[in-house]
């Protein structure tokens, strides 16, 4: 028992790292909201677009989402950190995994927004239509409201999942709470650092799941 | 007195099916005329080109003189102001309130102020009987509350014509009654109205006219007494018999 905690709980290296793990969470914790602001709002508009029905906005769409939802998104990160540069073109760690991760975010949401568009019924679109609605403000008004609630939960679970994946940040030298820890982990010899990135994911990500079930709650409504 | 609605010449294919064939209609001011004939007989079809939900093949559709034919999708988003339609399904916003339901199209189509979309839209509700649900959600409703509400809906815009499309066939029996005697109501106070329903009594009860469809063309029409008392077509008789013997 005392080595175990010696392993994993030793107090000199978890006073010594705190600081800088504190700061690898607000890291983490912010590239996590501004990929799940862009890339939910991304997939929203590509949602919408793809209501025009036009093959030439469908296309392209639907290819990104394809090619996005199916590439392990390391990959990604990896061509164009390591990639572009061949190109001229060199980006921060940072940037490539927020452009990366707000990518794949969006090519789930748009499927999810799509899904719900579809499976609501012509019926809410002609009530519309036949109030003097136009196609945008029946849009806007009244079906997206409603693909949104339809999408909440599984929505939920793409933002979360997308927002664990800020840890692959620490391949291109993100400094974020996997990076630091890692080579704390390194530098100490200890694996406390670990038990510490463990415990800062948790202090994240636990109130994110229950903001997400509360979420849920308030946006279901009985039919 | 030009006819509140006029449809002229009206034809419809669905790819290579004729649903109808030179539909020739005229509903005149104040008039409830009553759409029967069997199903597939192009009746709910003709009720659609009304308000260009269904896009005619070939015709001409008149409100109050105006041919919406000509109508650009700007201005035909105006024109459909004029036409309000009742679904056999309701098709309420579920994620709004009744009031809210009411005073969407009004706010957004119409551009009246908020504060006068409400009053509107309380006065509407009144008017069918739930004024008291306006805070409730459509899924709290019966169908037949749903319906009346769908109909405030519709009356709220003022329309100058109202087309209902099989109002009642979706609901349990006992709750046909209160949609149609709003719609009563809604005739004697001079709407016009367009209904294409099986509720064969109130036809008896409140038409002006009958329209008998079959086949994508107008077979017959006259008062209910003509039309039910005394068809002069072989296909009215077969029909009429087929319902009310199915009764």
């Amino acid at each position: 028992m005392e080595r175990f905690l010696e392993v994993f709980f030793a107090p000199q290296v978890f006073a010594r790292y705190a600081p800088d793990v504190l700061y690898a969470m607000m890291t983490t914790l912010w590239l996590g909201l501004v990929i799940i602001l862009a890339g939910i709002g991304l997939g929203l508009v590509l949602a919408c677009l793809r209501t025009a029905q036009c093959w030439w906005l469908t296309l392209p769409i639907v290819i990104f989402a394809d090619v996005m939802r199916a590439l392990p998104p390391l990959v990604l990160i990896l061509i164009f950190y390591f990639g572009l540069p061949g190109l001229g073109l060199t980006l921060s760690g940072p940037l490539v995994l927020f452009i990366v991760l707000t990518a794949v975010l969006a090519a789930f949401a748009e499927e999810i927004f799509w899904a719900g568009l579809t499976a609501l019924t012509r019926g809410q679109w002609e009530a519309g239509r036949a109030t003097g609605l136009s196609f945008f403000q029946t849009l806007i008004h009244v079906a997206l409201p409603q693909a949104v609630r339809m999408g909440i939960p599984s929505l939920v679970n793409r933002a979360l999942a997308i927002t664990k994946m800020t840890a692959l940040g620490s391949v291109i030298g993100v400094k974020e709470i996997l990076a630091v820890s890692s080579s704390a982990q390194a530098m100490s010899g200890s694996a406390t650092p670990l038990t510490m990135a463990a415990l800062a994911y948790l202090a994240i990500f636990l109130p994110a799941v229950v903001l997400a079930r509360w979420l849920e709650r308030r946006f279901s409504w009985r039919v | 007195m030009t006819p509140m609605l006029e449809i002229a010449g009206l034809e419809k294919n669905f790819g290579d099916v004729q649903v109808l064939r030179s539909i020739d209609l005229k509903v005149a001011r104040g008039e409830l005329v009553f759409v029967i004939g069997p199903s597939g007989s192009g009746k709910s079809t003709m009720l659609r080109c009304c308000n260009r939900l269904e896009e005619p093949t070939s015709g001409s559709i008149f409100i109050d003189g105006r041919n919406i034919m000509n109508a650009l999708s700007a201005d035909l988003n105006r024109l459909r102001l004029q036409t309000g339609m009742v679904f056999q399904g309701f098709h309420l916003y579920p994620h709004m309130t009744v009031l809210k339901n009411v005073m969407l199209a009004q706010t957004k189509a119409l551009k009246r102020p908020k504060a006068e979309a409400e009053t509107r839209a309380m006065d509407m509700l009144g008017r069918v009987g739930l004024a008291h649900k306006a805070k409730a959600m459509p899924t709290e409703l019966s169908g037949g509350q749903q319906q009346r509400v769908a109909i405030a809906r519709a009356l709220a815009l003022d329309p100058k014509v109202m087309l209902f499309d099989e109002p009642t066939s979706a609901l349990d029996p006992e709750l046909v009654g209160s949609v149609l005697k709003v719609m009563k109501d809604l005739n004697a106070e001079g709407m016009t109205m367009v209904v294409v329903s099986h509720e064969m009594g109130f036809a008896r009860e409140a038409a002006d006219r009958v329209v008998f469809m079959d086949g994508g063309v107008v077979v017959e029409q006259g008062t209910p007494d003509q039309v039910f008392g005394n068809p002069q077509q072989d296909r009215t008789r077969a029909f009429l018999s087929r319902v009310t013997g199915a009764e």
